[in-house]
């Protein structure tokens, strides 16, 4: 597969304007969920395509990409991804947040804060965060319509009910701009507050769903919960064994067979950054 | 250490290329050619052109070749390349009446007008390994059969009489297409028997069997399958007039369906329309039981099976998007899974404290 | 507080089914704080005209004006479908026969009965919860079950669970299809008996679908009785139960006693 028999990033100019039209309504509306005519793409549905598209739309030739699976440059999906757009758009990549003009990301937002400018790309398995209350997508519709939440907040009432504490670590419905609740993707709930209010314009697409949404900068993103419980994001009592971080999101390492464990920064970039910054001080 | 692991370049590239090595097998024995595939494993072909909405042999062969002989992955792979080929327009509808016949049967009808043509078909057969075919394949040469050149559809003929309704006169509106536009619910029926012909033939095929076993039966028979060519047309807007594109293969099915009658309609016999792609029999029937299963609705019949709910059938019939979700399972989850563990034990660690202090309160 | 006119009015209210009707030129006008029983054999339109009077379908004739806490006249099929469910889910409550149609299954009783609650922006939990609590005990159900499924619940615990789910937005008027249907006798009595002080107490306007004259007997003060899709009588109960005048009243009470 060679890029010079293919459209710049890989899509036609006419599929492009089609998913820009759906994007720039996706930002007037913060939060509602654009249908799409999401098209096949050379990689698996469930594998990113709806980022992709979505990346492949907004993406020009000045542009520098980073990809992150799991916040890591280096996973094999982000690897791919990021093949795949060196080769179809022959854009610049970069495994720097700050240096990125676009990130297309799977389950996380990167540690190092986003500036103006910068656009976030969200690949989305189920957009629709009312999902696995009502199954039916006309019912979900009319429900997101007429504001009629209350159901969502029964589960998390539930939760609380059952095991003391919502028991919801990812994939946590956040409230957006006072109007639409909207999934965040599959996030860890301890990167929910990093949307709220950022610079950054944050574009989600769901290939398989045929749905792009997006959070403009400087829109409030609340995630739900109670006065009386709130809501409150992870954290680790280990730090991490390569930079020492206390304030990032840590990924588990079993190290042998006797189950000795590691904790180790999930943004790469991040960790790097911190190591490298780490020895330039001694 | 096990960081270096997490993924990287080294690794795909030595996966890619284990892969090829795989796809090619034992040097020592000759490689298979597309044109081999598309002559003599004909019937794969056709699925991967039917499934994959394309109707290209070569480039159907191509992809079972690259896939490994793994269809889904060669329907995937000609899904991708077709979504890239740009739309110049829509064809006529094409006239199946008038299709060059290779089979033709009723079960509703003993004599048709036409005849009952068998054709290249398995039925009949008995199921016996061929050990002798194995050494020498080459076959007997058959006895010609001359075919009319054009037959009337069996439904046709029953349609003079009233006792079937009349398909609604489609010619000149505007078709729907799930590549070009999101697929929405409610979904009407050119919608639905676009996403049914390029549905998964085991999915398909599992739904109408459901229907046959009670769940939402529609009391079919299979009033005419064909098997053949026709020409697509198309009129350009600057000529005005149709010219011929090409022959297509095709296999259609019509099914006839019992219908009791409701308030705004007489009792009369209803249709389930199966068409696909090349020679898929089982294909175009299943699509046929699962079309008019997603009729009740609109016919006023109860819905109570999975085959009759639109929204089931339509979100999971499509085998691409199936396989690429089911599969996604295997990349690294562990940013989620982390959050779990972390959540498992915090709550463990509550749940052993309360313990902890009711038998404290107990003693 | 409450305007001067009636709740909830009907003008030449009808509705069919394709050919066939199911009830019309239905005109009624309830008042605050009052109670109206519409009985008649099953077929006879009645749980028809309750969903054409409680938002839930579209009548084709006639219109239906709610009275409003600010004595606004709102004619409910001119709102927005929004306006109607946001009535649905704060001034008025729905008790369906079925209580499995009113609860949440899989939802704990709390869950149930706070789910109206969180609908109309209430966000502390235990503020919810004890007022879920309150609920229960006013319904005569043992707080201790507040986090139980209601599957684990008898049909007429279950129904008394949703009239707690309806009642704890303080709604100023409710609507009942054959509360009482398909529960066994001593548990109706109960139930009967819960409703007339719950109705009593919170000074409830209602219109209760039913059968059942004795369910009428005891909660309502006015009746309407039905056939064929038409109203065919109606008065003080007391008087209709008493004194039938239609021929058909006159059978259904002969019937009964």
């Amino acid at each position: 597969m060679t890029g010079a028999d293919y459209n710049f990033a890989y899509l036609d100019e006419q599929t492009k304007r089609m998913i820009r039209r759906a994007i720039l309504k996706a930002v007037a509306i913060p939060g509602y969920q654009v249908p799409f005519a999401a098209r096949e793409m050379p990689l698996p549905y469930g594998w990113g395509t709806g980022g992709i598209q979505v990346t492949a739309a907004v993406i020009g030739p000045d542009d520098v990409l980073k990809v992150i699976d799991q916040g890591a440059d280096d996973t094999t999906n982000a690897v791919s991804i990021r093949r795949f757009f060196r080769r179809m758009a022959g854009v610049a990549t970069t495994e720097h947040t700050a240096e990125a003009t676009i990130i297309q990301t799977r389950h996380r937002i990167p540690e190092t804060p986003l500036a103006a400018g910068q656009i976030l790309v969200y690949q989305v398995p189920i957009p629709e965060p009312l999902r696995w209350l009502e199954p039916r997508d006309t019912e979900t519709r009319r429900m997101h319509a007429l504001r009629d939440y209350g159901a969502m907040q029964v589960n998390l009432y539930e939760d609380i009910a059952r095991h003391g504490a919502i028991a919801k670590s990812y994939d946590y419905p956040v409230l957006v701009n006072g109007h639409y609740i909207m999934s965040p993707s599959p996030i860890p709930k301890f990167d929910n507050p990093k949307m709220d209010r950022s610079p950054a314009l944050q574009l989600f697409g769901a290939g398989r769903e045929r749905r792009i949404y997006a959070v403009p900068p400087h829109t409030p993103v609340r995630s739900l919960d109670f006065d009386d419980y709130p809501f409150t994001v992870q954290r680790w009592d280990e730090c991490c064994a390569l930079c020492g971080a206390t304030d990032s999101f840590l990924d588990e390492m079993i190290m042998d067979d006797r189950g000795s464990r590691l904790f180790i920064c999930s943004d790469s970039d991040y960790c790097r950054g911190r190591q490298g910054a780490g020895e330039a001080a001694e | 250490m096990y960081v270096a692991l997490k993924g990287g370049e080294q690794a795909i590239d030595n996966a890619h290329a284990w892969l090829a090595e795989e796809r090619r097998g034992d040097p020592s024995v000759p490689a298979l050619s597309a044109t081999q595939i598309a002559g003599q494993l004909g019937l794969a072909v056709d699925r991967v052109m039917a499934e994959g909405a394309l109707h290209d042999r070569e480039l159907a062969a191509l992809a079972i070749r690259q896939a490994r002989g793994d269809l889904i992955e060669a329907i995937f792979l000609v899904r991708a390349y077709r979504t890239t080929l740009p739309r110049f327009g829509t064809a006529q509808p094409v006239d199946t009446a008038a299709m060059a016949l290779q089979r033709r049967v009723s079960a509703t009808f003993k004599d048709i007008p036409g005849g009952q043509i068998l054709g290249p078909t398995f039925d009949y057969t008995h199921r016996l390994l061929d050990f002798a075919a194995a050494a020498d394949p080459s076959p007997a040469p058959r006895a010609a059969e001359p075919l009319p050149a054009a037959m009337p559809r069996v439904l046709d003929l029953m349609g003079a009489e009233g006792l079937i309704e009349t398909p609604p006169a489609a010619a000149g509106d505007a078709v729907a297409d799930l590549t070009r536009e999101p697929l929405d619910f409610p979904a009407g029926r050119d919608l639905r028997l676009q996403a049914l012909a390029r549905g998964d033939e085991g999915f398909l095929l599992a739904l109408g069997y459901s229907t046959q076993r009670g769940y939402g039966s529609t009391h079919p028979f299979a009033g005419e399958i064909r098997i053949g060519t026709v020409a697509v047309e198309f009129v350009p807007p600057e000529l005005g007039f149709a010219v011929a594109l090409g022959d297509i293969d095709l296999t259609e099915c019509e099914m006839v369906n019992q219908f009791k009658g409701s308030a705004m309609a007489p009792p009369q016999f209803t249709r389930g329309y199966g068409l696909v792609f090349g020679h898929g029999e089982r294909k175009a029937m299943a699509m046929a039981l699962v079309d008019r299963a997603l009729r009740a609705a609109e016919l006023g019949e109860t819905v109570k099976g999975p085959a009759q709910d639109v929204e089931f059938v339509l979100s999971h019939c499509d085998n691409v998007q199936a396989t690429g979700f089911v599969e996604h399972l295997k990349l690294p989850h562990y940013v989620d899974f982390q959050s779990e563990l972390e959540l498992v034990r915090r709550l463990r660690r509550a749940a052993a404290a309360t313990l902890a202090a009711e038998r404290e309160a107990a003693e | 507080m409450t305007g001067s006119g009636p709740i909830l009015t009907a003008e030449g209210l009808g509705h069919d089914f394709g050919r066939r009707m199911a009830f019309t030129a239905v005109d009624l006008a309830l008042w605050p704080g009052e109670v109206l029983g519409i009985v008649g054999e099953s077929g006879a339109g009645k749980t028809t005209l309750l969903r054409g009077l409680s938002a839930q379908l579209t009548p084709c004739r006639g219109r239906v004006l709610y009275g409003d806490r600010q004595g606004r006249q709102i004619d409910l099929y001119a709102q927005s479908e929004a306006e109607r469910r946001l009535l649905l889910r704060t001034d008025w409550g729905i008790v369906h026969q079925n209580a499995a149609d009113g609860l949440r299954m899989n939802v704990s009783a709390g869950g149930n009965v706070g789910e109206r609650l969180m609908a109309v922006g209430e966000r502390h939990y235990g503020q919810i919860r004890a007022r879920a609590a309150d609920w229960l005990a006013r319904v005569d159900l043992d707080v201790g079950r507040l986090d139980e499924l209601p599957s684990s619940f008898s049909g007429g615990m279950q129904q008394r669970l949703q009239i707690a789910r309806t009642l704890v937005t303080a709604p100023r008027l409710v609507f009942m299809d054959e509360p009482t249907g398909g529960l066994d006798v001593s548990v109706q009595a109960r139930l009967l008996d819960l409703l007339r002080r719950l109705v009593g107490q919170y000074g409830l306007a209602a219109v209760v679908v039913t059968h059942d004259l004795h369910v009428v007997r005891l909660l309502a003060h006015r009746l309407m009785v039905m056939k064929g899709g038409l109203v065919v009588e109606s008065g003080l109960t007391d008087q209709v139960l008493d004194d039938p005048q239609h021929p058909y009243t006159q059978l259904l009470v002969s019937s009964v006693l």
